[in-house]
């Protein structure tokens, strides 16, 4: 079973129902925190780190010696990462998608591929969950490459939950691609509505069965509980608004240590979940 | 000109609320929402569009089956696993690229054997050019799950600044995205001043740690205030130390305050609503003013 977590709006509670489910199974698990600009779930649980692995993505590299400076390179790459004046060309790392076109159409073989650093991804071991982080580093613009390298790292033995990234976009769906269920967290007011409605766009376009979380419940309106009504997409669980968890939220305690009473309610939702998803067959990741 | 970019990092600090109450306060600004696959700022500052346009950008590989041999090289050759089989028709394997996975590279097109590949020009969102009480506002709506959101920022900013320009604003107030990546960079890069948001969180002191950095990265002068701060007075002065001890300014504080929400649902930001946390953001706005010289 792999859950994805995500929500469209940031700041909703995905980390929050992440950690604390994860934590409230009886079974190992594991989490991986594919929030990579932005990684928080080791923020909240306490644990060795057993291993910790940089990770790389293919950059080119000009060889001065053979490069006559035709500019095939920069007239194929689409990203605009290699550009050349007539003389050996200039490369702009930060724009390159490491797709490999520059070597392949260079006519001298004068550009090679080598690694080019872009973050980390650590194991960390905290009771029943395994956390795999994936940490990018500050000035390095793509996470994808990083959110397949922490993704490699997923097992079908045991039940895994991502935590994905706020938003849409291409890291948002490198997250959730290949999961069989996707929760959605949000909270009752303008923005959430907003945002959900774009998350449920955005996870109906890649034909994957999902559900609603409602948090901070009593904050808002009851808005987003019409729309779900209204489109029949299942709201799994309401968390009310309740100062007690925001404050152990302020000092990393999970909620289900600081409200034990929670740990029976994150259980039933992840009963709720297996009903609804589909099992693995460890197909398309 | 003037471009003050608010940021935060971790999401759902209250980015956008506190740009749409600069937006209220400051005289004639032009205001970009550069959150553009999760823009809200439209939702407070109810513009009236007056242009719309198509956000083409990059490509998107299609195999045309008729002239595919089944070869697989593009398959061999996709570094973003793109490339699908879809199945046996008529006794040959037949192959297709998942738009979603694509990314435009351009990689199996130039070399396929049978030249069966198109790479056509996507169009990966639209930006509109729209009037608002507080004045002019660019704001764009990337595709879903599209590429190239960095792009997008990039053509909101210089639309804005355009704009600007034209009308003789000083300033533009820029509401940024979350994160540290792609559409962050394209947010930040050549900004007068950035304003950090966060919370008083553990998640929030991680977030801001690592925005700090990459504001020092690009050399920007930065400033931070810390939203619903009296829900941790302890984390909010821990905070303050890290940010001034990584070089940036404390330009004030927010208290927790349900009239934030409340205003949110009438459309209003918290400065047009009788509020502690509007209060609150007025002063912060006369602090970011002095430390940004705007």
């Amino acid at each position: 079973m792999i859950l994805a977590i995500a929500s469209g709006k940031g700041g909703t509670g995905k980390t929050t129902v992440s950690v604390n489910l994860a934590r409230s199974l009886d079974s190992n698990v594991r989490l991986l925190d594919c929030d990579v600009e932005e990684p928080n779930c080791r923020l909240f649980l306490k644990g060795e780190k057993e291993s910790e692995e940089i990770i790389t993505m293919p950059v080119p590299q000009v060889d001065e010696a053979l490069c006559d400076g035709c500019g095939e390179c920069g007239r194929f790459c689409e990203y605009h990462a290699i550009v050349s004046f007539g003389k050996e060309p200039l490369f702009f790392a930060e724009m390159c998608h490491g797709c490999g076109g520059c070597a392949m159409v260079c006519p001298h073989k004068a550009i090679t591929e080598t690694g080019r650093r872009i973050g980390v991804v650590a194991t960390i071991k905290s009771g029943n969950i395994s956390l795999i982080e994936g940490k990018l580093d500050v000035g390095i613009a793509m996470a994808p490459p990083l959110i397949r390298a922490v993704k490699a790292r997923l097992n079908s033995d045991t039940v895994s939950i991502l935590d994905a990234p706020p938003g849409t976009s291409c890291p948002v769906i490198s997250t959730i691609r290949g999961a069989d269920f996707v929760l959605l967290v949000t909270e009752p007011t303008p923005f959430g509505l907003h945002d959900l409605k774009l998350a449920v766009k955005t996870v109906m376009e890649l034909a994957m069965p999902f559900g609603v979380v409602i948090n901070r419940m009593g904050s808002g309106d009851d808005r987003v509980n019409r729309y779900c009504r209204a489109e029949n997409i299942p709201v799994f669980l309401e968390i009310p608004d309740d100062r007690r968890i925001a404050e152990a939220y302020s000092r990393g305690v999970l909620m289900v240590d600081a409200l034990p009473e929670y740990r029976e309610t994150f259980r039933k939702l992840m009963e709720k979940i297996e009903g609804f998803a589909a099992p693995s067959c460890g197909k398309e990741k | 000109m003037k471009e003050l970019v608010v940021i935060s990092g971790k999401g759902g600090t209250g980015k956008t609320s506190i740009t749409a109450a600069f937006a209220v306060l400051a005289e004639n600004p032009v205001v970009a929402d550069c959150d553009v696959d999760a823009a809200d700022l439209h939702l407070v500052l109810a513009p009236q569009i007056k242009e719309r346009h198509e956000f083409r950008s990059g490509h998107e590989a299609v195999i045309r089956q008729d002239a595919c041999s089944s070869c697989s090289k593009c398959i061999t050759l996709c570094r973003f696993e793109a490339i699908k089989k879809g199945g046996m028709v008529d006794g040959k394997e037949t192959y297709y690229v998942d738009p979603l996975s694509c990314e435009g590279c351009g990689v199996c097109a130039r070399f396929c054997p049978d030249q069966a590949i198109d790479f056509n020009e996507t169009v990966c969102g639209e930006w509109m050019v729209s009037e608002t009480r507080c004045g002019p506002m660019v704001h764009a709506r990337l595709g879903i799950a599209a590429e190239n959101s960095g792009k997008l920022v990039s053509t909101v900013r210089k639309e804005a600044r355009r704009i600007a320009e034209e009308q003789k604003s000083s300033l533009i107030i820029v509401d940024g995205p979350p994160g540290i990546g792609c559409p962050v960079i394209a947010s930040l890069s050549g900004a007068t001043f950035v304003l950090v948001v966060t919370e008083p969180t553990v998640s929030g002191e991680h977030d801001l740690e690592r925005v700090l950095s990459l504001t020092n990265h690009f050399k920007i002068p930065a400033a931070i205030c810390v939203n619903k701060w009296d829900l941790n007075p302890e984390m909010t002065e821990r905070i303050e130390e890290m940010a001034m001890k990584a070089g940036a300014q404390v330009a004030g504080r927010i208290r927790y305050d349900r009239m934030v929400t409340k205003a949110q649902i009438e459309e209003k930001t918290a400065v047009e609503k009788e509020s502690a946390a509007g209060e609150d953001m007025a002063q912060l706005w006369l602090s970011v003013k002095r430390m940004a010289n705007i």
